[in-house]
């Protein structure tokens, strides 16, 4: 069994004085996606900025057998860890260019893997960002990510607030994205989830209540009801849950 | 018609004093949430790195004014890279204790200018075409207005193409939209704020050199009075919009000059008036996206 790319252990954080993560324990393997789910509000987008050291944080956070929970944001970036931000978060007076130029750490070594999974920022290049619909945004904040060599990715709902086609087309991205590089994923939406995770980690109250195979999680309909409020069975094609 | 004209291009002049302080306030709000009230300081100390030059040069020929400028604006540079790095990096969203530190940091310069070149102004010369006027529709402007304008247009041009073109100036414009993103995408964005702090100190202490010739001498309270008048302007183009502060720069001085010719020396009241007018308006300010 190969070691886990991730190491998180006893994460706690603070946004504003207020704490909105307890005290979470989990580890990510280093290959595949791992999701991280739980109802809305139980601290999934606070534990990934946590991790990165976006917001005010404590606890141990071991990344490829190195701690990281004592550098700095961009450091923790730099060491091979890409972050899609929940609402994709482009830098909207630039444009999807310079969105990218930003991004490229080493000259973008991924940029012809971008270009096969996102022709369409290439036609778009010089568009400004703000004006991109919001399913072109996700795929910017998506390329950011991918266009470099990184060895772990951390993915805050990117199919939050899209159309069904476009959700498609995410998670197909994405599928092709975990073939080369592990995933940790924040989402809602459990038929992404069934169709990308293999290990589920699901958070309650800022702890973690339940970490295991997806399927298995999934599949039970006591336990995805009591931890998500929702089953699988009863969220719609675009499979929006609470 | 010749007084309009004359009020119009001397209104420039003072615009272009006020937009190369405003830039630099504009850039540093913009990209790191911080108002510093040491800017001023930048200008004045610039102003007398430059006098200096002239004393040891022949004051009156271009070159010593080149020089002078070359130093004013080094020395504006560098000064305010090293506040950024000693002073300011720790205090990054303690907006009070920025306050303090850069206030206590205008007084105390004040007071340190005071003790080297005394209280009292320092009266400057310029190449001798500076006090030679040219004829503009009827109106006698003075040259050295026209330095000025030209001045503060190239250092507009030069920052805009810097912004465009260099990776810091792309680092710069992510982060004064969203710096929390930059960071995220593996950039130190430390590094942008030095240079900010260094091109808004390099502008600064340009525009010391070229108050010094406008009013014709420095004296330790020169920066802190263009302070004023370059917050107000910052404020009405908008926090952290450089065309803005260059619009509002040029609006503010003119709209003074009129107001002083015209309306009995209220030119300051009017500056006044029109910054609350825009707040209870535009709280946002001529061009800016944010409070």
């Amino acid at each position: 069994m190969t070691a886990p790319i991730l190491r998180v252990e006893g994460l706690g954080a603070r946004i504003a004085g207020q704490q909105v993560v307890e005290s979470v324990t989990f580890e990510v393997p280093a290959r595949g996606v791992t999701a991280l789910l739980g109802r809305n509000g139980v601290g999934k987008t606070s534990t990934l900025k946590g991790i990165l050291g976006l917001i005010e944080r404590w606890g141990a956070v071991e990344f490829n057998g190195e701690r990281i929970d004592n550098l700095a944001t961009h450091r923790i970036i730099q060491s091979g860890i890409g972050y899609v931000p929940e609402d994709r978060e482009v830098f909207a007076s630039l444009s999807v260019a310079e969105n990218m130029r930003l991004a490229e750490r080493n000259g973008g070594p991924n940029r012809e893997l971008v270009d096969e999974l996102f022709p369409e920022l290439l036609a778009r290049a010089g568009q400004l960002a703000g004006t991109l619909s919001g399913g072109q945004q996700q795929m910017v904040s998506l390329a950011r990510a991918l266009v470099n060599d990184n060895t772990l990715l951390l993915i805050d709902e990117p199919t939050k607030g899209l159309a069904p086609l476009i959700v498609l087309d995410v998670t197909t991205a994405l599928g092709r994205a975990a073939e080369a590089v592990p995933i940790l994923l924040v989402e809602q939406n459990l038929q992404v989830v069934r169709a990308l995770a293999d290990t589920v980690v699901v958070l309650e109250s800022g702890l973690v209540v339940f970490t295991g195979p997806a399927n298995e999680f999934l599949d039970n309909e006591e336990l995805t009801t009591e931890l998500l409020g929702v089953h699988l069975t009863d969220v719609g094609a675009t499979g929006d849950n609470a | 018609m010749s007084t309009i004209v004359l009020l119009i291009i001397t209104g420039l002049g003072l615009g272009a004093l006020y937009f190369l302080v405003a830039s630099g306030l504009s850039l540093i709000y913009g990209l790191m949430g911080v108002l510093n009230f040491a800017h001023g300081s930048f200008l004045t100390l610039g102003a007398f790195a430059g006098l200096e030059i002239a004393r040891r040069m022949d004051g009156a020929s271009w070159i010593t004014l080149f020089a002078s400028l070359v130093v004013g604006a080094v020395v504006g540079a560098v000064v305010a890279a090293a506040t950024e790095f000693f002073l300011i990096r720790r205090l990054y969203n303690r907006h009070i204790e920025q306050v303090l530190v850069t206030v206590g940091l205008a007084l105390a310069t004040v007071a340190l200018f005071d003790g080297i070149w005394g209280t009292d102004p320092t009266y400057v010369t310029g190449p001798a075409w500076f006090s030679e006027t040219t004829e503009i529709l009827g109106a006698k402007v003075p040259n050295d207005r026209f330095v000025l304008i030209i001045a503060a247009v190239l250092v507009l041009l030069g920052i805009v193409l810097f912004l465009k073109f260099t990776r810091f100036g792309l680092i710069i414009r992510a982060g004064v939209e969203n710096r929390s993103m930059v960071t995220a995408l593996g950039i130190d964005v430390r590094k942008a704020f030095t240079v900010v702090f260094a091109i808004g100190g390099a502008a600064a202490g340009l525009g010391g050199v070229l108050a010094s010739h406008y009013f014709g001498y420095v004296s330790p309270q020169l920066g802190g009075s263009l302070l004023i008048f370059a917050f107000i302007v910052t404020v009405i183009g908008g926090l952290g919009s450089l065309a803005g502060a260059a619009i509002a720069s040029a609006l503010v001085a003119v709209l003074q000059q009129f107001a002083n010719y015209y309306l009995g020396g209220t030119g300051d009241l009017t500056v006044v008036l029109l910054l609350a007018a825009v707040l209870l308006i535009r709280p946002t300010g001529l061009l800016g996206s944010k409070a």
